[in-house]
């Protein structure tokens, strides 16, 4: 299966700062794909300059071999690359349909058929279709986001913490959604600290420390690894 | 005073309070996306006031009004990509401050350019006739601001609240960073809230302008300001409230004159300010102060 993401030795800065220190890594095409780390890892970094949000300071980020890292956020969105950011910001003065609606500004085409696609995947939203999305829950909240997000008919969606500040029930209803999303052929990037969900969902995790990358594996072997446990998992090393 | 000298004065009241919130409109949307109080627009108004006292020179006035509105939009505009866009991730205050400088800009060179002494404002025939309605007489323009200004008003918010543009419009206000994800592209946006205010302000300009007949470089600036004041009145950020709040100041002021207290009636609208702000800091129809997290 081709790459639809890779990324080579890229390097973000924050006024002298290296917050990500040079990292190389590969999103196949059609899988699930997480990085997962400890706060001040880099991971939101490394997704905010993939999509333009910050400028990388050196390395190259190659989307279906297009070279993303001189674009601006709004030409990189139109290329079928989308990011649900941390903290969900949703457009709370605006109505569910409109965020919607905002999800698809840059599309020409009817998007009906989307809508009502998204609608399936998230009934409530229908419901609340015309609240301002600032009535709604944080749960809410965070589908309409991803919601919006899949209304730009994206190849690769990105998401920032997704499970953030949510309750257990409905953190399983985000990753529930994420496999249901990619079962249906959209490309998933997903950045978490929630190591436990986020591995049992992915095809391929990588382990984030420090701005380095310092482990790769499948989702399961991740999962399993010792170091990986004691570090994410909260279980303790086996001697 | 009889019931006839109040309807006129009424009348009066309400039709610079259509000026009024002609511009103060302008106040609002840019303070809406840009979190910015454009000390500039008032001097926009005025420059606004000249370029029809040139363009009437050479043109009739069919002519001279769109192109001095063209003037006033891309004047608007130019200050914006020059005075503001450079400083849009800088602390708020340098921007603001970048406001202060291009209003006294703006001012002295008109001043420079056009000297102090007042210009007479070219009339537009049509507008200055006089109707007269039992005791009570006005021009066309006297009638035609609070009319027009309503129906702006209700464009506006139709663009606003039923348009992509407007739906974009209030997506970047609220968040910049998630709207650049929608692919909105935000300088485009701003702009065409500059080209809004700046259209508004120069339709103002030409009914404020013929009800007061010259202009000179400060004329800009005290109703600059009152028109600020009814922003805040309204709420700042709110269109609704601009609009009221400049009706509520020019209805206010003109009775204040007619009562004999024309010393005052600049006086009472900073007060009202000082008011405002004490007793409803968010103004009549301002949402709650909720910070971005």
């Amino acid at each position: 299966m081709s790459n639809i993401l890779e990324v080579k030795d890229l390097k973000v800065s924050y006024g002298g700062i290296e917050a990500v220190k040079g990292i190389s890594f590969d999103v196949p095409e059609g899988q699930v794909v997480t990085l997962i780390g400890a706060n001040g890892a880099g991971k939101s970094s490394t997704l905010r300059s993939i999509v333009g949000l910050e400028k990388p300071a050196a390395g190259s980020i190659k989307f279906q071999n297009m070279e993303l890292s001189a674009m601006g956020t709004e030409t990189i969105v139109t290329k079928g690359i989308t990011l649900v950011p941390e903290g969900r910001r949703v457009f709370v003065n605006l109505t569910v349909l409109e965020n919607l609606k905002m999800g698809a500004y840059m599309r020409k085409d009817s998007i009906e058929k989307d809508l009502n696609w998204v609608y399936d995947l998230f009934p409530r939203l229908k419901e609340r279709s015309w609240q301002p999305a600032g009535t709604l829950s944080g749960g809410e909240q965070q589908m309409l986001a991803i919601a919006r997000a899949l209304m730009s008919r994206p190849k690769l969606i990105m998401m920032d913490e997704p499970s953030l500040g949510l309750a257990p029930i409905v953190v399983q209803g985000v990753f529930d959604i994420i496999r249901e999303i990619n079962k249906q052929g959209v490309t998933i990037l997903l950045v978490e600290q929630n190591a436990n969900m986020a591995l049992r969902a992915a095809d391929i995790g990588y382990v984030m420390e420090t701005g380095r990358i310092t482990m790769t594996g499948t989702g399961k072997e991740l999962a399993e690894n010792d170091e990986v446990k004691a570090a994410y998992l909260g279980k303790s090393k086996k001697k | 005073m009889s019931a006839s000298t109040f309807a006129q004065h009424l009348l009066t009241g309400i039709s610079l309070g259509g000026s009024y919130a002609l511009i103060a409109i302008g106040y609002t949307m840019v303070y809406g996306i840009l979190r910015l109080i454009n000390f500039a627009h008032g001097d926009i108004f005025m420059i606004s006031g000249y370029f029809m006292v040139f363009a009437m020179a050479s043109f009739p006035w069919y002519i001279s009004l769109p192109l001095v509105l063209a003037g006033t939009v891309l004047l608007g505009v130019v200050i914006e990509k020059v005075a503001y866009k450079p400083l849009r991730s800088a602390p708020r205050m340098s921007i603001m401050i970048s406001a202060i400088g291009v209003s006294y800009l703006l001012q002295n060179l008109a001043t420079y350019l056009f000297t102090a002494i007042p210009k007479a404002y070219p009339e537009i025939p049509f507008l200055k006739k006089i109707f007269q309605f039992g005791d009570i007489s006005a021009s066309l323009v006297t009638l035609i601001t609070p009319v027009l200004t309503v129906i702006l008003v209700i464009l506006l918010m139709q663009l606003i609240n039923h348009t992509k543009l407007g739906m974009a419009m209030r997506a970047v206000s609220k968040d910049t960073e998630a709207s650049r994800l929608m692919g909105i592209k935000v300088n485009n946006t701003i702009s065409m809230t500059f080209v809004i205010g700046s259209l508004l302000a120069g339709i103002g300009a030409v009914l404020y302008f013929t009800d007061r007949m010259t202009v000179y470089p400060y004329s800009g600036s005290l109703p600059g300001l009152k028109c600020f004041v009814a922003a805040v009145l309204g709420g700042i950020g709110s269109i609704p409230g601009a609009v009221i709040g400049g009706f509520i100041i020019g209805i206010c002021e003109t009775f204040l004159v007619a009562f004999g207290y024309s010393t005052f009636s600049d006086a009472f609208t900073f007060l009202l300010l000082i008011v405002i702000l004490l007793v409803r800091p968010t103004g009549l129809f301002g949402e709650a102060a909720t910070d971005k997290v």
